[in-house]
């Protein structure tokens, strides 16, 4: 998780000084913004992993001595087939087609969105599909 | 083969000029130095990287099965071809940084005349779709546009006097242009809301085409005009005959309303009327 | 079924290892591994988050979307060819090049690279079972498709699809100068994929950093999977900024909003700048993943590690922290923006580019170097890339750009880089880990036919244009004057481009040709190093049955080839645990 900190942590800092040069040499509000957006992009998580990276042990994938069986145990979990992805984004593809074509869509992008939702949640509890 | 075709038929004049104009004014003619000293530096520079990577092609090819010494690092190498890069793009920086000067350099937007005495001639260009207007602001001469989808439509033309300083005032009614003249190695969008001001030094006489190079809706590639420079004093007749022939300026109207694309004449005593909007509410 | 998944366990071999350097042997007990029952046919491929599959319904999609973007290539090509030509109306005229950059740029080039061959190649190289969030990877993979029909169907309503190039540029894309459903869609399709890609980078970030196998760290990722962190570290730098962009300019047409219009208020040229803090890093968003698969490749082929390996690193990161800066490079001819600031960083991205190329030739030098497919496409992106490259340079320029801007001299240098990066590369990345994907090989001879037409084709269309753009060409435009004297020029490029559909069909034969009469690949045809060509071909499900031990960025050669393996100075050179035939293998549980 060092790793990660570091960089998110890496990315918000160089925004952060780009950002003010920027600002001090054009005084250009919407580039100034959008580079102390980008800042706060790195800052914020990379900051927050930094602090929990020091109550971590170090993981088997940084030690350049590691053995396959340090990474002995669970990795993750994988969530295996799952029909909710695919309804998600027919959910999504509705939702912004009712914005071009009209609210008679609506109805059925918040179905197929809902009921994706819900699956999904379940799905994830139960550790199952639905 | 496919390389030298395209120079073929460019007419073989690629290399004196690398395909660009030598600039008919003085800007362009600053861009035109700018521009062939990069593109030395560009055909040197990329065909011996081009050359190191053929004979690198050439050399290594497998010749045996021999596994070749696994080196992966040579930092003096390294360290060399970082920096020298770092020179080479801040030498082209500085030069940029000097040409660039000169070409937005602008004398004051009310002088009439420029810190060594050369007359100025004020033109206002104000680009709408799709076609452009030319108004002299301190002569009264007003040179309107239209769309150029004929076949004997070359658009408007903006008389230019040698030798004396024009500055350009770009505006747009409507969407964003491009004020494009190739032989004068320049262009600048016309944005509305905003004023952008140039100036051009016209160095020879002759006759410049420009376009928009802006996507600007249905007509873009029919908005044509083209610059004529011609001596002051033939600048001054033309002047005064265009005042005579009532293509004077538009009195009426204001700037960030739609103009109609087909306003050719425009007199005194019709340029109280407002212009008619051709299509609908802004 | 959710799985949690142990590491590999590793079978000791029980007799010496084949040629392709891995343990023959069976799985051991994993119930998991063994028989799925579960969905089948169509139903198996809407439900499936396995990347594999993802990662080829990317590929497969998007290369689809890029032949019809080709198509109106062509057709934009033949009009051009004709000063006079009515091939099509102006309105149909700007719909297609609209289109063909849209298509390209948002639906082909980004996809192909992060969806498709990043999607199956990262969780492999790395030595992850899978990507971090699998079902968030097919919602991505479902946004993109979806995004890609709305985005099409502009075509089918009245009024025709988007017609202001794939910039939008306001106030041209706004309700008074494009009503009609058409440009709707276009923004929409633009949510949705902008979507789509952040959460692909989120995947590609979360995988690269946390599921890497034990001993791979950092710097022995293979420079293919850090371009890919390092693009979804931009990914999600710039597409919120592109989808707020979108929403407002949404808002502006049907809201009642004025943020891009003069009469309300509002500031035209704001859109240029969300729009390119946007478009910049997009074009290295499309750029680096296919510098990185170029990367993998050239030592394969050249039989040697790559030249350079913490160079290209700092490079890459200096290409993308760079190029977050320079977006105002496109707005040089407004008028409004800082011209040293834009110009000066524009310059300095040539450096770690020229680092990158250096390195390329370098990992060459000296080595055993052999001609196959892949090689042969990644050294035209060498090429191609080096001229877009030095044409980039005389851009960053403002007053050549003043004298450049909006001519075809831009259309000839942005195509060299992106066809150079997507297209090259991209094929070379393709024709590379096919075998992996796949488990049989392209044919390599109908693959030199696809190459030498491509980079036929390819020059006799692009080099015309870099001189007519210079002789005044603007670009966006359906006709031209004869008396201009462009035409010859444009037919010799409107000819290297059916040079280019045509060479696109060796590669269909090939395609066809592979499946209709497989030549098995085997796990390591190449003798690549990457983890990637340790497991089988294809993989299985959960990518590994057993791990090499990795001690560098190449840790397969170092496994079949451990009296060359790869040591960087200051790294103690692993002892072999057993003694006897120098290999390393690892007991697991």
């Amino acid at each position: 998780m060092r790793v990660s900190a570091v960089f998110l942590a890496g990315t918000g800092i160089f925004f952060g000084v780009i950002g003010l040069v920027y600002w001090f040499t054009s005084y250009e509000d919407a580039g100034f913004l959008m580079l102390m957006g980008s800042a706060l992009l790195g800052l914020l998580p990379g900051s927050y992993y930094l602090w929990w990276s020091y109550k971590m042990k170090p993981q088997p994938d940084d030690d350049p001595h590691a053995e396959v069986a340090e990474g002995a145990g669970a990795v993750d979990s994988f969530p295996g087939s799952s029909i909710w992805p695919f309804i998600l984004g027919m959910g999504a593809t509705f939702t912004v087609l009712t914005f071009v074509f009209g609210l008679w869509l609506a109805p059925l992008a918040a179905a197929l969105i809902l009921s994706a939702a819900i699956g999904v949640t379940v799905e994830s509890r139960r550790g199952g599909t639905v | 083969m496919a390389v030298a075709a395209p120079l073929a038929l460019g007419g073989c004049d690629f290399f004196p000029t690398y395909g660009a104009s030598r600039g008919a004014t003085q800007q362009g003619h600053d861009t035109f130095k700018l521009y062939s000293g990069m593109m030395t530096t560009g055909i040197v520079i990329g065909g011996l990287v081009g050359l190191l990577i053929l004979w690198t092609l050439l050399r290594y090819r497998r010749r045996s099965e021999e596994m070749p010494r696994q080196f992966h690092e040579n930092i003096p190498i390294e360290v060399l071809y970082t920096v020298i890069p770092v020179l080479i793009v801040a030498g082209l920086f500085v030069f940029t940084v000097l040409t660039e000067n000169n070409v937005d350099a602008t004398v004051p937007m009310n002088a009439t005349l420029t810190a060594s005495g050369k007359p100025v001639v004020d033109i206002r260009v104000t680009a709408f779709q799709w076609g452009w207007r030319f108004d002299y602001t301190g002569l009264n001469v007003g040179v309107a546009g239209e769309t150029t989808n004929g076949p004997d439509n070359h658009g408007p033309q903006m008389v230019v006097p040698v030798g004396q300083k024009v500055q350009i005032t770009l505006v747009s009614d409507d969407v964003i242009h491009g004020f494009y003249v190739r032989d004068f190695n320049f262009s600048r969008y016309a944005l509305p809301g905003v004023t952008n001001v140039f100036d051009l030094d016209v160095l020879n006489t002759g006759t410049y085409s420009g376009q928009c190079t802006q996507i600007c809706g249905l007509y873009h590639s029919e908005m044509l005009f083209s610059v004529r420079s011609v001596s002051p004093t033939a600048f001054r007749l033309w002047a005064s005959a265009e005042v005579r022939a009532g293509h004077t300026l538009v009195r009426s109207g204001s700037s960030t309303s739609n103009n109609p694309p087909l306003d050719t004449h425009v007199t005194p005593s019709n340029a109280i009327a407002p212009p008619s909007l051709v299509k609908g509410s802004a | 079924m959710t799985t949690t998944v142990e590491p590999p366990e590793l079978i000791t071999p029980e007799e010496p290892d084949g040629p392709d350097g891995h343990a023959p042997g069976t799985h051991g007990g994993h119930d998991e591994h063994a028989h799925h029952q579960g969905p089948t046919g169509i139903l198996n491929w809407i439900t499936s988050t396995d990347h594999k599959v993802i990662g080829k319904s990317y590929m497969i999609t998007s290369l689809v979307l890029f032949f019809i973007a080709g198509i109106m290539a062509l057709v934009i090509r033949v009009q051009l060819a004709d000063p006079t030509s009515s091939l099509v109306s102006f309105q149909t005229y700007n719909e297609l090049f609209t289109m063909h950059g849209s298509l390209m740029l948002y639906l082909f080039a980004g996809p192909f690279a992060f969806g498709g061959l990043a999607n199956y190649i990262v969780p492999l190289q790395v030595g992850a079972p899978d990507m971090a969030f699998p079902r968030l990877n097919a919602l991505s993979y479902w946004l993109y498709l979806g995004g890609s029909i709305t985005m099409l169907s502009g075509f089918l309503v009245a009024g025709g699809a988007a017609s202001y190039g794939w910039v939008a540029y306001a106030p041209l894309s706004n309700a008074i100068n494009s009503p009609g459903a058409g440009a709707d869609l276009w923004l929409m399709a633009l949510g949705l994929t902008g979507f789509s890609a952040i959460f692909t980078g989120v995947n590609l970030a979360a995988t690269i950093f946390y599921l890497r196998a034990p001993g791979m760290t950092m710097f022995r990722v293979p420079i293919f999977s850090w371009n890919m962190l390092v693009t979804g570290i931009l990914i999600l730098i710039a597409f919120p900024v592109l989808f707020g962009a979108v929403v407002m300019l949404f808002c502006d047409r049907h809201f009642g909003t004025h943020i891009f219009t003069v009469q309300g208020g509002g500031v035209p040229v704001l859109w240029q700048h969300l729009f390119w803090f946007f478009g910049h890093p997009e074009v290295y968003i499309l750029a680096l993943p296919y510098f990185g698969m170029v990367t993998d490749i050239f030592p394969v082929f050249s039989r040697k590690p790559l030249f350079g390996y913490k160079g290209m690193v700092f490079a890459t990161m200096s290409i993308a922290a760079l190029s977050t800066g320079v977006w105002a490079h496109h707005m040089f001819t407004t008028g409004v923006v800082l011209l040293p600031f834009f110009s000066l960083l524009s310059y300095l991205i040539a450096v770690p580019t020229g680092i990158k190329f250096f390195n390329w030739i370098g990992t060459m030098w000296g080595g055993q170097l052999s001609f196959q497919t892949p090689m042969l496409f990644s050294i035209g992106f060498l090429f191609a890339f080096l001229m877009g490259g030095v044409t980039g340079v005389l851009l960053a320029s403002p007053p050549v750009d003043f004298m450049t801007h909006d001519t075809y001299f831009v259309v000839a240098h942005f195509h060299q880089v992106l066809i150079g990066t997507s297209v090259f590369a991209g094929f070379a990345g393709f024709y590379f880990w096919y075998p992996k994907m796949f488990g049989r090989m392209l044919r390599d001879n109908l693959g030199k036919w696809h190459f030498w037409a491509l980079f036929v084709g390819f020059w006799l269309t692009f080099m015309p244009q870099y001189l007519v753009g210079l002789y005044g060409m603007p670009r966006r435009v359906a006709d031209y004057l004869p008396s201009n004297g462009w035409t010859g020029l444009n037919v010799l490029s409107t000819i290297g481009a059916f040079v280019i559909g045509a060479s696109f069909l060796f590669f269909l034969v090939n395609l066809w040709v592979s499946w209709r009469d497989p030549i098995a690949a085997g796990d390591n045809p190449w003798d690549g190093g990457g983890l990637e060509w340790f497991t089988s071909s294809p993989p299985p499900h959960h990518n590994y049955t057993h791990l090499p031990p990795i001690r560098s960025e190449r840790p397969t050669w170092d496994y079949n080839h451990p009296e060359h393996r790869t040591i960087h100075t200051g790294q103690p050179v692993p002892v072999p645990a057993d003694a006897s035939d120098g290999k390393e293998t690892v007991g697991a549980n």
